[in-house]
């Protein structure tokens, strides 16, 4: 009873005096959980040593992840709710596709959340690794980051001279992605005009085989290919597919460097620009 | 029934294949012309348009037409065998079982290795729950011992196929328990005709000669037994049949329900309740009415992979409830 009414208490002087309901401000986090693979690559960015005790157990997988080595010397988590709270963090970082249910359950455990919106964009990314900072206390290495990756994306960023080729993104299910999301401005970055804009998929859906083969593209970026089998991935192998990328470029999506909206798009983007220059001297 | 209507109702059911067959053809996202594409088909030339028409619309084409037939003509084997209009390789498992099989040959990788593990693996599905349903339901096909068998099996292989698709290693293969549910026949090669048809050709073979036995059945075990049926070695060549039809179309399309409930029954009248002639006709109807519903999917939602199967259920389910009804009314 005493407990609950000092509880109370806390919660009153809390609401009467605002700062001490944002110790972030203040005081840096000293606990930070990741449970997102995004969040967990900014964080591990930007984090100062020994800030970040936990990142999610898809950080670790080489397949999916740029920073699998930094992951490997953390624990990991599977983003539930029950052993995210045993850690005892007192930030945990999500990120858009995050379960909603796990958040708001977190929230009601009084772990404080932060949900970094998906990046589809340069300026989300930019965003995200300047929130980031803010949330971490770390806005100096924020700064110094974002300077960096502003002048690697300056050397890669010259003109495609117009009628810039054509690329068609298409993987696993026949999944074609446009110019609102990430893969699409990688695409764009690169100096290419994507298939699924003239498509009308520019949020990215299902291109049947038939319609990709009449787009006729230029460069063809395939999706990667998973362990295990799936169905889904024979239309990778379909001949008609094959007969289309006879003689013809064709690059693969490396998921760590295409799925996350951090620093390390640019080395995506540096494979297809290199892609267009070996297009140009070939023609 | 008269003599000559019989012949119609096959001439009729022919023509209309061919026509479905040839709107499939011709149905698609390009939207090429008639002439065009049918020169593209049949002329030389390796170009894009080619391409289309001879590795996907035509194996497309080709695979509706086989797996109408194939569930159109199992359906009505199994009713005349069970003299049950609810028995349906849907319903009472054959193709959930196959499912799982399929589903099996790809996990483990056989069917990477061995190409004809797939329609392989599918088939021994088919047969152990044809098997597993004539054993429960009895000689008879008792309406509840059947329905009942049949929603066991489904369920049992329904969860099969989702644990081994939600352990797999692969982030999309839970996407696919859609298409083991629903069936497509979305981007489908020449390989998969290759694999389907020979097994569905020794299906079609060893199914048609039932069709006198069929016939006999229809005045109770007794008399068929003494016009010379022979009850183990018919039910022996069923069982193979339908394996052999639903392993491979389940194989290729997934599991696409109620055609073989359907079909049978809408013709039933026409050939005059006779399941010797019923037999050709629920094979010729059970082809068109997968070719339409591929045609429709493909009209309704361009560009989405609409399954099959949802459209086939759409009609077929309430026909269900119709059909239970009426039996329910005839106290069978």
């Amino acid at each position: 009873m005493v407990g609950r009414l000092g509880l109370a208490a806390c919660l009153l002087a809390g609401l009467a005096l605002p700062g001490f309901l944002q110790p972030a401000a203040a005081d840096p986090p000293r606990r930070v959980l990741s449970m997102n693979l995004c969040t967990d690559q900014l964080a591990m960015l930007l984090a100062a040593p020994g800030q970040l005790v936990s990142v999610s157990y898809l950080a670790r997988d080489p397949t999916a992840s740029a920073m699998a080595e930094e992951a490997a010397r953390l624990p990991v988590n599977h983003g539930l709710a029950e052993e995210i709270v045993l850690m005892r963090p007192d930030l945990v970082l999500a990120g858009g596709w995050t379960a909603s249910g796990t958040i708001r359950l977190l929230q009601r455990l009084d772990v404080p959340v932060e949900v970094f919106p998906v990046e589809t964009d340069i300026a989300g990314i930019r965003a995200n690794i300047r929130r980031m900072g803010d949330v971490l206390g770390r806005e100096a290495a924020a700064e110094a980051l974002l300077a960096r990756f502003d002048a690697d994306l300056a050397r890669l960023a010259d003109a495609s001279p117009a009628p810039r080729p054509r690329a068609a993104l298409y993987a696993v299910n026949g999944y074609s992605s446009g110019s609102a999301t990430l893969a699409g401005q990688i695409v764009a970055l690169a100096g290419f005009d994507n298939v699924a804009d003239e498509l009308g998929l520019p949020a990215g859906g299902v291109l049947a085989l038939e319609t990709l083969l009449l787009s006729d593209p230029d460069l063809l970026v395939e999706g990667r290919r998973y362990p295990g089998h799936a169905r889904g991935q024979e239309v990778l192998d379909h001949p008609a597919l094959k007969a289309l990328t006879a003689g013809r470029p064709a690059e693969v999506m490396a998921d760590p460097d295409w799925v996350c909206g951090t620093p390390f798009i640019l080395r995506a983007v540096a494979q297809l620009r290199a892609a267009r220059l070996a297009l140009r001297g070939a023609r | 029934m008269s003599g000559p209507r019989y012949p119609l109702l096959i001439a009729a059911l022919s023509a209309l294949v061919a026509v479905l067959f040839l709107a499939s053809l011709l149905t698609g996202p390009a939207g090429i012309g008639a002439g065009q594409s049918l020169a593209a088909l049949f002329g030389g030339g390796d170009g894009t348009l080619a391409l289309i028409m001879r590795e996907l619309r035509l194996p497309r084409a080709i695979l509706g037409l086989l797996v109408g037939a194939a569930l159109g003509m199992s359906g009505a084997v199994l009713q005349g065998f069970l003299r049950n209009p609810l028995a349906e390789p849907g319903l009472i498992g054959t193709s959930a079982s196959a499912a799982l099989g399929a589903v099996l040959a790809i996990q483990t990788g056989l069917s990477a290795a061995f190409p004809l593990g797939l329609p392989l693996a599918a088939l021994a599905g088919a047969a152990l729950s044809v098997l597993l349903v004539l054993a429960l339901a009895g000689p008879r096909g008792g309406t509840l011992a059947l329905i009942l068998a049949g929603i066991a099996i489904s369920a049992l292989a329904g969860a099969g196929t989702s644990l081994v698709l939600n352990l797999s290693s692969n982030p999309f293969a839970a996407n696919e328990i859609v298409f083991w549910m629903m069936g497509s026949l979305a981007d489908r090669s020449m390989l998969h005709v290759w694999i389907a048809a020979p097994f569905m050709g020794l299906g079609f073979a060893v199914l048609w000669p039932t069709r006198q036995a069929l016939q006999a059945l229809t005045l109770g075990e007794d008399a068929a037994a003494s016009s010379g049926v022979h009850l183990g070695r018919l039910r022996l060549m069923l069982v193979a049949g339908i394996a052999a039809l639903i392993g491979s179309a389940t194989a290729v399309a997934g599991t696409v329900g109620f055609v073989g409930l359907v079909v049978p029954h809408v013709l039933r009248r026409a050939v005059g309740a006779s399941p010797a002639r019923l037999v050709p006709a629920a094979a010729l109807g059970g082809a068109a009415t997968v070719l339409a519903a591929d045609i429709a999917v493909r009209l309704i939602a361009p560009g989405r992979d609409l399954k099959l199967g949802v459209l086939t259920a759409l009609v077929g389910a309430p026909f269900f409830l119709h059909l239970i009804l009426k039996t329910r009314r005839e106290g069978l």
